[in-house]
């Protein structure tokens, strides 16, 4: 075994060059690059998380955007109907006075109207009249013989007609 | 090693050379010869730090290759979160380094470069390794615990809860226990790594010999001894990364004693 059978004669060259190359690779490696690829991966990782924060904080501003925009929005939408419900309201009035002017002025043509319908009855109830007492007049001249006076006629005529 | 013995000695592949006449190198009386097994380190080394270099691109969005080391770092710095809590990231790049360290050096001494006449050399594999990287994290637990708690860190050896007449049983055991610590994370990673080479190196020698003795023993020893091979090699490519994930989270969770003293 030489391990046991040469540890006289080699040991101090195995500790030596151990010591040698192993705090070689201890201050050259393991303190002098291990801690700069450590660094790497940590600022990876800050990167990272620093990403996912701005992400965050974009989406939560995006968000806030959204719900003022749909405040927004709302009020908007209540403002038309507010102007819709007014100009309904308007154009209801204006057409209501409208209506009312119209039938206003019917009102005065159908009052107008049944004035000249009575002036035309009464008219033609006094030519009826005047015809009834000339043919009164006349009956009673051509059955009696007597001539009536236009008044007594008259008269006469007006009391039939008025008992029917 | 006469010709009539096995032509595989599985032992052999630990075997310690110096490189370039430089067994006569000292500092201090103390031979420090450029061994295989220093000649492997210097690899383990160059390749891990090519490979943590490839990552090193910094990119936003990480290609395959920085995305292998961010996995790597990421794995034990959720190790150290998990066992040892916020406290635990200062020690991520001991950790780091002892992991990928261990984990390169198994690997890369399961490579099959034997065929082109390269042998890896796997030094964790020599228990004068492991046993210097188990004392170097028992060393830290100690630095740190006495450094964090002082004298009060040998409450360590006193659970809590424990009814006052048991501490004079219980302290010595817990004492015991935690001083084995560094010799049982340094021989674990040893024996892993020595039992599973020697494993296919006795496995190998079937093949071989078994090949060699003729058609017959082909069929009954070297073949089934192949497929047993393949089969080996994949569970040791499993353990050279258990292994190492092991040694990383016992030092951790040794680390967590030290930070975390209940």
């Amino acid at each position: 075994m030489p391990q046991i059978a040469q540890l006289a004669e080699t040991y101090s060259s195995q500790i030596f060059w151990l010591f040698v190359f192993f705090g070689l690779t201890f201050f050259v490696i393991g303190r002098g690059m291990v801690p700069k690829v450590m660094d790497t991966v940590a600022q990876r990782d800050q990167q990272i998380a620093g990403d996912l924060a701005a992400a965050r904080t974009a989406r939560d501003a995006a968000d806030a955007e959204e719900e003022a925009w749909r405040v927004r929005e709302n009020e908007n939408r209540a403002a038309a109907q507010a102007i819709i419900a007014q100009a309904k309201a308007e154009g209801a009035a204006a057409s209501e006075k409208k209506v009312g002017a119209a039938q206003k002025r019917i009102d005065t043509k159908v009052a107008q109207a049944e004035v000249s319908i009575d002036e035309a009855r009464n008219a033609a109830l006094a030519e009826v009249e005047s015809v009834a007492v000339e043919a009164a007049q006349d009956i009673v001249a051509r059955l009696a013989g007597v001539i009536v006076t236009k008044p007594t006629a008259a008269k006469a005529v007006k009391e039939a007609m008025a008992h029917g | 090693m006469s010709a009539e013995q096995a032509k595989v000695d599985p032992m052999h592949q630990f075997t310690i050379e110096p490189l370039g006449g430089s067994q006569g190198w000292e500092i201090a009386g103390y031979n420090i010869a450029f061994t295989n097994s220093a000649l492997w380190m210097l690899i383990t080394t160059v390749v891990l730090f090519l490979f943590v270099l490839g990552g090193m691109k910094r990119e936003l969005v990480p290609g395959r290759w920085q995305m292998m080391v961010e996995s790597f770092t990421g794995f034990i710095d959720s190790m150290l979160e998990a066992n040892v809590g916020k406290a635990g990231r200062k020690y991520v790049p001991y950790i780091f380094s002892l992991f990928m360290f261990i984990l390169f050096a198994n690997m890369l001494g399961l490579l099959p470069l034997g065929i082109v006449g390269i042998h890896p050399f796997t030094f964790t594999s020599h228990f004068t390794v492991t046993g210097v990287l188990a004392i170097l994290s028992f060393t830290i637990v100690l630095v740190v615990g006495f450094w964090k708690h002082g004298l009060h860190f040998f409450s360590l050896f006193v659970p809590q809860g424990t009814p006052l007449p048991m501490i004079p049983i219980i302290a010595p055991i817990e004492f015991i226990s935690f001083m084995v610590r560094p010799f049982s994370l340094g021989l674990r990673l040893f024996v892993a790594m020595m039992a599973g080479h020697v494993l296919l190196e006795v496995l190998s020698s079937f093949v071989i010999d078994g090949t060699n003795a003729g058609f017959l023993w082909a069929g009954v020893v070297g073949l089934p001894s192949f497929l047993l091979m393949v089969g080996i090699c994949a569970l040791e490519l499993l353990v050279a990364g258990i292994q190492a994930y092991v040694f990383a989270l016992l030092t951790s969770l040794y680390i967590n004693d030290a930070e975390n003293l209940h």
